[in-house]
């Protein structure tokens, strides 16, 4: 098991989110970055739906009571073993007694850390991921004590030298899909949309992201509809809204973009601050 | 069937099917029945079905999923003719507490109306509401069917914190808020049902399609009705309609 020294900034179990519960207004939740989460379990041995911890921009402290195999990928917190140096993207071998913590952050938003086995915690309505109301509690906190599952692969793979394509970190540029509401849009607007490089507000959490600057916006509200992650909403008074992971599963706002997966997983990346560009994908 | 649907790409792996976009009983059963239709049907692709007022979602599997061979046979289903279709939907009667410790804006809704606080408590209790579908938050259902009078629009200011519980009415729509949430509605009651209970393998009791009325009770009794809630023991009240 691993326990809690300090718990970092907001630091969450997360895994790939609660599919199939939608129609009672549950929303998906699941890791904001699935490609660093896969990167980490696929490095630790793990199926690609095994619990990580999510940690956003500051680190907890951890103490490891077992022997362990762990990866750590996404956003680059200067994390260290017993005080040493560890990289992200690469297999580390663990010992009963080491303490895992995390520095100061260089670089993304978010950081993931999976161990072989994968983290052992309550399953709500088919995942573990914490979301208020639905899981006990929201994030970890200091003295939490986790559980780890039996390591499915008896021997580790080593890697060792292989490069890991994370160019999708350090991109600016969201890849998009039209929106349900896109065409509703005049001609000027959807060259704006494209044209224009947008900055993440100081309103950005795993529920969505809004965007700083203003865009006009002459549409109506729709008839409440469903909406997803990666869903790109205009308001009335003219703010674009990101919604993210754990977005609620209806809206009224006309949707006129909706981010690719790639998209959602550079975004939760980013911070306040940081500039975006959309490009729109063709459609199948 | 007789409605012309739009069918849009939404995203990588979903079909947004549109209905014409109006609250309306008559789409939301055509909505349901189509929905069985699929689950009855071999879309061994097809992941979840959502649907809202008039609009339903359906997800792939993104490994096998093709848009434009999917909308042709999502229409082609459409336009076959129907198996027969049954569904039994149920009435709920839902205590509601309109005390004014409960409802901080029935008072002012009341002003504001012209109405007399117990004539808004019998018309907002008087009505059969529909359930349109559950979405918001976790247990929060979208009803159709508030008295016209009781049109009132959402506060200027939202709420930081609403409580577990509250009965409220923004613009066209009346509702339940299930678990303590920001919101901008006008609070005239509260119920002490539990609208969400991640406890059950059916969180929510209600379904849509479903009805649902509220009916007013002292604080006395909902004190008493609480303590059956917290017992796990209480069953609310409901009858099972013909479909």
């Amino acid at each position: 098991m691993v326990k809690v020294l300090s718990a970092g900034l907001y630091t969450t179990i997360q895994d790939n989110g609660r599919m199939g519960y939608q129609h009672y207004g549950v929303p998906v939740s699941g890791v904001m970055d699935s490609r660093a989460a896969a990167i980490a379990n696929a490095l630790v041995g793990n199926n690609q739906d095994a619990a990580v911890l999510e940690i956003t921009m500051s680190g907890p402290k951890l103490v490891f009571e077992i022997d362990a195999a762990i990866a750590i990928t996404g956003a680059n917190m200067k994390a260290s073993i017993n005080k040493n140096r560890i990289e992200n993207n690469r297999i580390i071998s663990i010992k009963k007694g080491d303490v895992l913590r995390y520095g100061t952050l260089v670089s993304g938003f978010r950081t993931y850390l999976a161990v072989s086995g994968g983290f052992k915690t309550n399953e709500v309505l088919g995942s573990k991921s914490m979301y208020q109301g639905i899981t006990e509690f929201r994030n970890l906190k200091k003295g939490d004590v986790l559980n780890i599952n039996k390591s499915l692969t008896a021997s580790q793979k080593h890697f060792a030298g292989l490069k890991i394509d994370d160019s999708y970190l350090t991109s600016s540029t969201l890849e998009v899909y039209q929106g349900p509401e896109f065409d509703r849009l005049s001609e000027i607007q959807k060259k704006q949309l494209f044209k224009n490089i947008f900055t993440v507000s100081k309103d950005n959490n795993r529920m969505a992201y809004q965007l700083k600057e203003p865009f006009e916006n002459t549409l109506e509200p729709i008839l409440t509809s469903s909406v997803l992650p990666g869903t790109v909403q205009l308001t009335p008074s003219g703010k674009l809204i990101v919604l993210m992971r754990d977005c609620q599963t209806t809206g009224g706002y006309p949707r006129v973009l909706q981010l690719s997966e790639m998209a959602i997983n550079t975004l939760a990346q980013k911070f306040t601050g940081d500039k975006i560009k959309f490009n729109l994908k063709a459609l199948l | 069937m007789t409605f012309e649907l739009k069918y849009k790409q939404f995203g990588a792996s979903s079909i947004l099917m549109e209905w014409p976009q109006r609250i309306d009983k008559a789409i939301l059963n055509d909505i349901l029945r189509f929905k069985s239709k699929i689950e009855q049907s071999d879309f061994s692709n097809i992941m979840t079905l959502n649907h809202a007022y008039a609009s339903l979602l359906i997800t792939y599997d993104v490994s096998n999923f093709d848009v434009s061979s999917e909308i042709l046979k999502l229409s082609d289903l459409y336009q076959s003719a129907d198996e027969v279709y049954e569904s039994k939907y149920t009435l709920w009667k839902i205590p509601v507490c309109y005390d004014q410790s409960f409802g901080i804006d029935l008072e002012s809704l009341s002003k504001e109306k012209c109405i007399d606080v117990d004539d808004v408590i019998k018309m907002h209790s008087q009505s059969v509401y529909t359930i349109y579908f559950i979405g918001f938050l976790p247990g929060f259902l979208y009803l159709g069917g508030l008295d016209e009078q009781l049109f009132t629009p959402r506060r200027a200011t939202p709420r930081l914190k609403i409580e577990k519980g509250a009965v409220a009415i923004g613009g066209k729509q009346t509702g339940v808020y299930p678990s303590e949430s920001p919101g901008g509605w006008n609070i005239i009651g509260n119920s002490p049902v539990h609208f969400f209970d991640v406890s059950k393998a059916e969180p929510c009791f209600a379904k849509a399609g479903d009805s649902l009325q509220f009916y007013p009770v002292t604080l006395k009794v909902y004190q008493d009705i609480q303590t059956l809630v917290d017992a796990g023991i209480y069953q609310i009240e409901s009858e099972v309609l013909d479909g």
